[in-house]
């Protein structure tokens, strides 16, 4: 017979334990997170950058000038996905993030080979993303097969031109995508909280008998929290401005309306979650769940260019990845929303699906 | 809307959860102007009932009419109508009296005016003003009761629908609520109570007992206990299990009940003699007691109309 504080004991830990196999969602999250953490550290995060999105501007289109590209295509570190036409256009593609680098050669190319001075040809790299720059740099400097009868040189045949972010700082990289990452935290746990706390007190038993209809206690509950978000993207814009020195080159204007459209895109899914979780305690939770692949998987720290596909699937789904391509887009990249069509478009429909979704779980009767 | 007909009238009500009939082709004619109470045990079907009255449940089956309104189909145009007083205190336990009843009266859309006007009258009448400004949450049950009130009858509701009101209330404040709701049914309007205490559905002008989903009887307080189908008689004794053993395996008792040192028996009415029957009997064990008749309560009503129905045992 176990002495007496050693029973108490063990009745309150067996007691514990049948409550929490009573609470299947909490019993959800003790596998799922860890599950969850594990499958984005070991197979989603990869700081071997490949794949990266890269378009190619040959204006020589000699036998050498396309062995260049093919040697550089061979690395597989960048993917040539797009040929514009010139320079331009090039560059109007890194704006838009369609493509993340660009390989430029010059008409004159063939004079540049023999010329040791000069540099045959020259990389572009959007430097607002992380680990894009280091990896892309790094096949210029290798020496390739396809490069030799390249005069021997002592300056590099490459020149390499980081873009938007010109010393390579990790700061301009990581402070706008940073304000997508902050909303995400807030407004989700938010607007999730707020919703269930009602539910949890009993005010939500009062509510649905007042001619108070659903569409209006969601948007009356949900508009307090859209200016909560358009001041957190105040703050941390202006702090990203003053204490890191990040350049603001699109329209403020472009700017709020993505913010906006995102604060909404991740109320809705705040939305959803309240419609699942039955207490505070489960919001929390279901809040936590969705914030983590969004913080690893969305670009916003580590690149995704070396993820699996899957993971890049995943990635998809998420709207911040979406919002941390504007967000670089339109702060350092200058970029008006028309050029970010394609991200403003993926936002949307996760936002039209997400209240679809919310609408369909809110039922105003109580059966 | 047909002023001097029923408030509320609905036919063959009927709500299933999956296999459970949680109320069974329930008959109900409310008049207006009065105070109607569903007594029950929980799970009886009360609360599933009030709120299929209001909308709130869709039965299964049925037709309900409400103020001239057909439910549920014109739920929404009846919210306006009614106040609901939930069994849970359901205000905002952060925000003061104050601004819970200003958030309510907007929510009524109320007009500014009027609102302030309507509120000035509920802090009069259901004394308010020692608390008005203090957090909902730090209130007493009573207190809590008076707001919830207040709150519910802001707009004059036609219709007033209470969950189980008082029971997180003491006595005094329960008879206090009382006489609030004579107040509002001497202005018109009608109000449906559901509750599982005795004293409270005794106030009640009319009242339906259900039991498992079904409505077992129902009318004025004084008409049941007046009609129950039963003899009552009560034992006073020291020795109260000496004399339950005694009457244990009479055929016609239907219910034994404890009060202290007395036990009170519902008998069925074949027997021509129920005193003198159980004299004999606790005679027969040497058991000393007092027999006599007494007047039904309507606690007998609601255990004589609860008893398991015939070859239904449970």
């Amino acid at each position: 017979m176990l002495p007496a504080p050693l029973r108490r004991m063990r009745a309150i830990a067996v007691k514990e334990l049948r409550q929490m196999s009573r609470d299947k969602l909490t019993l959800a999250m003790v596998v799922g997170i860890p599950l969850l953490q594990m499958a984005i550290f070991g197979y989603g995060i990869n700081y071997d950058v490949r794949h990266v999105r890269a378009g190619v501007v040959d204006l020589a289109n000699t036998q050498a000038s396309r062995s260049l590209i093919a040697d550089i295509a061979s690395s597989q570190v960048v993917d040539f996905i797009a040929r514009p036409a010139g320079a331009d256009e090039l560059r109007r593609l890194i704006v838009s993030g369609e493509i993340h680098a660009g390989l430029y050669i010059p008409p004159d190319f063939e004079r540049r080979r023999i010329d040791a001075t000069r540099p045959v040809a020259q990389v572009i790299i959007d430097g607002t993303r992380p680990g894009v720059d280091t990896a892309v740099r790094a096949i210029t400097e290798a020496p390739l097969p396809g490069r030799t009868g390249f005069k021997r040189r002592a300056s590099p045949a490459i020149e390499v031109l980081t873009e938007f972010n010109p010393e390579r700082r990790t700061a301009v990289q990581v402070v706008p995508a940073l304000i997508g990452v902050i909303l995400s935290m807030t407004m989700v746990i938010f607007t999730a909280i707020a919703l269930v706390r009602e539910r949890e007190r009993g005010n939500l038993e009062l509510l649905i008998t007042t001619p108070v209809r659903s569409i209006e206690l969601m948007v009356g509950k949900l508009l307090p929290y859209i200016g909560v978000g358009l001041i957190q993207t105040t703050l941390v814009l202006v702090a990203g401005v003053v204490l890191f020195d990040v350049p603001i080159n699109g329209s403020l204007l472009d700017l709020y309306l993505g913010a906006g459209l995102f604060i909404a895109a991740t109320l809705g899914l705040g939305l959803v979650i309240s419609t699942i979780a039955a207490t505070q305690f489960q919001a929390m939770q279901l809040g936590f769940f969705t914030l983590l692949p969004s913080i690893l998987l969305s670009g916003f720290a580590f690149p995704f260019e070396g993820s699996p596909r899957v993971v890049q699937y995943i990635a998809q789904v998420l709207p911040l990845t979406h919002f941390v391509e504007i967000l670089r887009g339109v702060i350092l990249r200058g970029a008006t929303l028309g050029a970010l069509w394609l991200p403003v478009l993926k936002l949307a429909v996760f936002l039209v699906l997400a209240v679809a979704l919310a609408a369909v779980r809110f039922h105003k009767r109580l059966d | 809307m047909n002023e001097s007909g029923a408030a509320i009238e609905a036919h063959g009500l009927t709500r299933r959860f999956g296999a459970v009939v949680a109320v069974d082709h329930a008959e109900l004619s409310i008049p207006r102007g009065r105070i109607y109470g569903f007594l029950g045990p929980n799970g009886s079907g009360k609360s599933t009932t009030l709120r299929m009255l209001c909308g709130l449940i869709t039965p299964t089956s049925g037709t309900i009419r409400v103020l001239g309104l057909d439910i549920p189909r014109q739920a929404e145009a009846l919210r306006t109508l009614m106040g609901y007083m939930t069994q849970r205190f359901s205000l905002w336990e952060d925000l003061s009296a104050r601004e819970n009843l200003e958030f309510m009266a907007s929510v009524y859309t109320l007009e500014p005016g009027h609102a302030a006007q309507r509120i000035g009258a509920a802090v009069e009448e259901y004394h308010l003003a020692e608390f008005f400004e203090r957090p909902a949450g730090t209130l007493s049950g009573g207190q809590k009761q008076r707001l919830a009130l207040a709150a519910a009858t802001l707009h004059q509701p036609s219709l007033l629908l209470l969950d189980e009101p008082t029971s997180a209330v003491d006595p005094q404040s329960r008879r206090d609520f009382w006489e609030s709701l004579f107040a509002l049914t001497a202005r018109g309007t009608t109000i449906l109570v559901s509750t599982h205490y005795m004293d409270e559905a005794e106030r009640c002008h009319a009242l339906a007992i259900l039991d498992r989903g079904r409505i077992v009887a129902n009318g004025a307080p004084k008409q049941l206990m007046a009609d129950l189908p039963l003899q009552v008689i009560e034992i006073e004794t020291e020795d109260t299990v000496g004399a339950r053993a005694a009457l244990h395996g009479l055929d016609s008792l239907r219910s034994l009940a404890q009060l202290g040192l007395r036990l009170h028996a519902l008998l069925a009415q074949d027997v021509a003699d129920p005193v003198a029957c159980i004299e004999s009997l606790l005679a027969g064990r040497g058991v000393k007691a007092r027999v006599r008749r007494a007047e039904a309560s309507l606690e007998d009503v609601f255990v004589g109309a609860t008893l398991p129905r015939a070859g239904q045992e449970h």
